[in-house]
């Protein structure tokens, strides 16, 4: 750099690098939509059929329920905290909704119902860690316990949804574009309801005074907390949001699969963890971009498009894949982010 | 007298007594379901000892040995989710390395399977450690990825196989007894008990509370975190391992998917219960091991009650709850709620009368529970 004169050096030049100097914290997130778009050409290219309608339709359509919890966890991981709950509040939601609607209630009550549920377990969480100061880890940890076990005592077999009920609707296939044979672009309301939840979220996060106090909150609490800011209510309502999304996306998910079962969603708090760490969020808290979650979560359900398009990966290595991928993202940002002094 | 109430006291100031209370409520809703729960006795055939009671202790042996190590992982600051993973991955290679062995009695074949399945498990818990360490990712993650790539590692040492063997001596650790006394229990007590030496005979547990309490501080103050800090995951790992070989043991079979699925969660719980904060810079051995025997016998009650043992998370969850909240400030606020009503007072609140009432108070509620 030094040996380009300041009278020489192009304008855009600059401009990178002012763009370097101040959005450093985008960088991870900028990497992992490169690594994502690096991904898609490596698949189009070895694999061939992925930049087709129905590989990028069903990518979406398989990964609605997982980009919604991404957003939630994104909002409470940005505070500083974590949500270990929402794979179980899942299974709770869907087990009790799926039950409900079995029962003869009102299907679209039942969809709102379970969206309200899972709003309870958050504020469950919320309410332990801010007024009982229990650590989240501890907290969130305690209603997965008690949504996984109640979900087990409302049943421990599919419980399957009527073949005309209105919440396979939620599933209903919409063709944009119709290709020959099966290569159709396709959207369920659930895609939408996702799209709908991330353009929320980020005009929440970015465009409120509540996403400007999560990102203070994650910053330190104790200044968001010397600078007024209302951080009891606004660490309560962002886990009681990461609760509700993960209702929504029981009503999506079960929509999709037509049953519920007390054993869904688990592990799924970790691929929501895994999907906002890679889309560039510090578990630390204060710094992170919702739209980074998202593109999180394509990488994961892209990830396994890859593998089970190569067939040569025996299935037993998958999960060192997906240790491995994360552990070059968190490595990535290590070395964006500059080491920590210790 | 008054030895045995300080005593007493300071008992109920340990932040595991109310572990110790639940264990009692629990075991006192068994006796009510069975009047003979607790009775040990002896088995005619074998002399051995038999009960619920060893078969809590037999089953606490695993959580014992993942929250031991847990509780000084996170007495640095850090977590361990890969425990459960690593439980996994020496199941796989004990029964990996025993399956082909044709000889059933050979005790050298069990040791050398022991002892590859605690390397990699010791080898694994390092490479934690490094992680954390020296390339500085934060433990949550680190141990999530080998939380993944662990099972991942089972899964190919078995080649997803839920892999089978059979050897005497190995099956012996879980099964076999010593003095009538279940042999498992007996290895997790020696263990906790040469960790207990370890590290709070020499300096090493007060070096590592104080890597919890400030990394940076401790390091200026000439202590090396890095050392500590890997050899505390690789402890961690090794740990893990004895678990590992334990949950195998029993069965004689490793269910790549299964063993020591979600058990690190099992053992944050019992550190937790036993009141090492998760913010790291102090932890409690002998808390730990209540919470180990909370958590076994949770298990085994919920069982026993005829609960579906698929909704004992609930009951776990119910007591995590329950026990945060005993153990954290609503206690102090229930304590300050109490102070400023006996403040006010029914003869109207004078400061003076405060002031007496104040250290009243507390004592009077520990007489209570008591």
């Amino acid at each position: 750099m030094s040996t380009i004169s300041t009278a020489t050096r192009p304008a855009w030049l600059d401009r990178l690098g002012h763009a370097w100097r101040t959005k450093r914290a985008a960088l991870p997130t900028l990497a992992a939509v490169v690594i994502f778009i690096g991904m898609v050409i490596y698949g189009e290219v070895v694999y061939g059929r992925i930049l087709q309608y129905n590989t990028i339709s069903n990518l979406f359509v398989n990964n609605a329920h997982l980009i919604i919890i991404a957003v939630g966890m994104t909002f409470v991981i940005l505070m500083g905290g974590i949500d270990l709950s929402v794979g179980a509040v899942i299974a709770f939601a869907s087990v009790a909704g799926v039950m409900l609607v079995n029962a003869g209630w009102n299907p679209w009550l039942v969809m709102v119902l379970m969206v309200a549920l899972g709003g309870g377990f958050g504020l469950l969480s919320g309410a332990l860690v801010q007024y009982a100061r229990v650590q989240p880890f501890i907290a969130t940890l305690a209603t997965m316990f008690l949504a996984r076990g109640l979900a087990s005592m409302l049943s421990t077999v599919p419980e399957r949804l009527p073949e005309d009920s209105p919440v396979r609707l939620v599933h209903y296939t919409i063709k944009l574009i119709d290709g020959p044979r099966v290569n159709d672009l396709i959207v369920t309301p659930g895609v939408i309801i996702a799209a709908l939840v991330v353009v929320g979220a980020v005009f929440t996060l970015h465009r409120t005074r509540f996403g400007r106090t999560i990102y203070a909150i994650g910053g330190s609490e104790q200044s968001a907390s010397l600078m007024g800011l209302r951080v009891p209510r606004t660490k309560v309502l962002a886990y009681v949001i990461s609760g509700s999304l993960a209702g929504l996306a029981a009503v999506v998910y079960t929509s999709r699969l037509g049953a519920a079962q007390n054993i869904t969603g688990i592990g799924w708090e970790l691929d929501a963890i895994a999907a906002t760490v890679i889309g560039g969020t510090l578990l630390t808290g204060g710094a992170g971009y919702v739209l980074g979650s998202v593109v999180g979560a394509l990488v994961l359900g892209l990830m396994t498009v890859l593998i089970t398009r190569d067939g040569s990966i025996p299935p037993e290595a998958t999960t060192i894949i997906t240790g491995g991928i994360l552990l070059i993202f968190v490595l990535l940002q290590r070395a964006v982010v500059g080491r920590k002094r210790e | 007298m008054s030895e045995a109430r300080a005593w007493l006291r300071r008992l109920v100031r340990r932040q595991y007594f109310w572990g110790i209370v639940a264990i009692l409520i629990l075991l006192g809703l068994n006796l009510i379901k069975d009047p003979t729960y607790l009775a040990i006795r002896t088995n005619p055939a074998t002399g051995n000892l038999a009960g619920n009671l060893l078969d809590i202790v037999r089953a606490s042996a695993p959580i014992l040995m993942i929250s031991v190590g847990m509780a000084l992982v996170i007495a640095t600051g850090g977590i361990d989710l890969s425990v459960g993973s690593l439980m996994a991955v020496a199941g796989a290679v004990s029964m990996e390395f025993l399956n082909p062995i044709a000889n059933a009695t050979s005790v050298g074949a069990m040791f050398a399977a022991v002892g590859l399945a605690l390397l990699l498990a010791g080898v694994l818990g390092a490479v934690n450690g490094v992680l954390v360490t020296v390339v500085g990712l934060q433990p949550f993650i680190s141990t999530l990825v080998m939380m993944l790539a662990g099972r991942g590692v089972a899964k190919v040492i078995t080649s997803g196989q839920n892999t089978t063997a059979v050897n005497e001596p190995f099956r012996w650790i879980a099964n076999g007894y010593l003095a009538r006394l279940p042999v498992v229990f007996l290895i997790a007590i020696a263990v906790v008990g040469l960790v207990a030496l370890v590290v709070r005979r020499s300096a090493l547990g007060m070096l590592i509370e104080a890597i919890g309490i400030n990394r940076q501080a401790s390091r200026m103050a000439g202590v090396k975190p890095r050392g500590i800090i890997i050899s505390v995951y690789v402890m961690s790992g090794v740990l893990a391992g004895i678990a590992g070989i334990f949950a195998v043991s029993s069965v004689m079979t490793v269910d790549v998917s299964r063993t020591g699925y979600q058990l690190e969660l099992d053992a944050i719980l019992a550190v937790v219960i036993g009141g090492t904060s998760l913010a790291g810079g102090k932890f409690s051995l002998a808390g730990t091991v209540v919470g180990s025997l909370l958590i076994a016998t949770l298990d085994k009650t919920v069982v026993f009650l005829g609960v579906s043992a698929a909704a004992t998370p609930a009951f776990k969850a119910a007591v995590i709850i329950v026990l945060c909240l005993l153990q954290s400030d609503v206690r102090a606020l229930l304590r300050r709620y109490l102070t400023t009503v006996a403040r006010r007072g029914p003869s109207g609140g004078e400061p003076a009368s405060a002031e007496r009432a104040k250290p009243e108070v507390p004592a009077n509620r520990e007489e209570v529970v008591v």
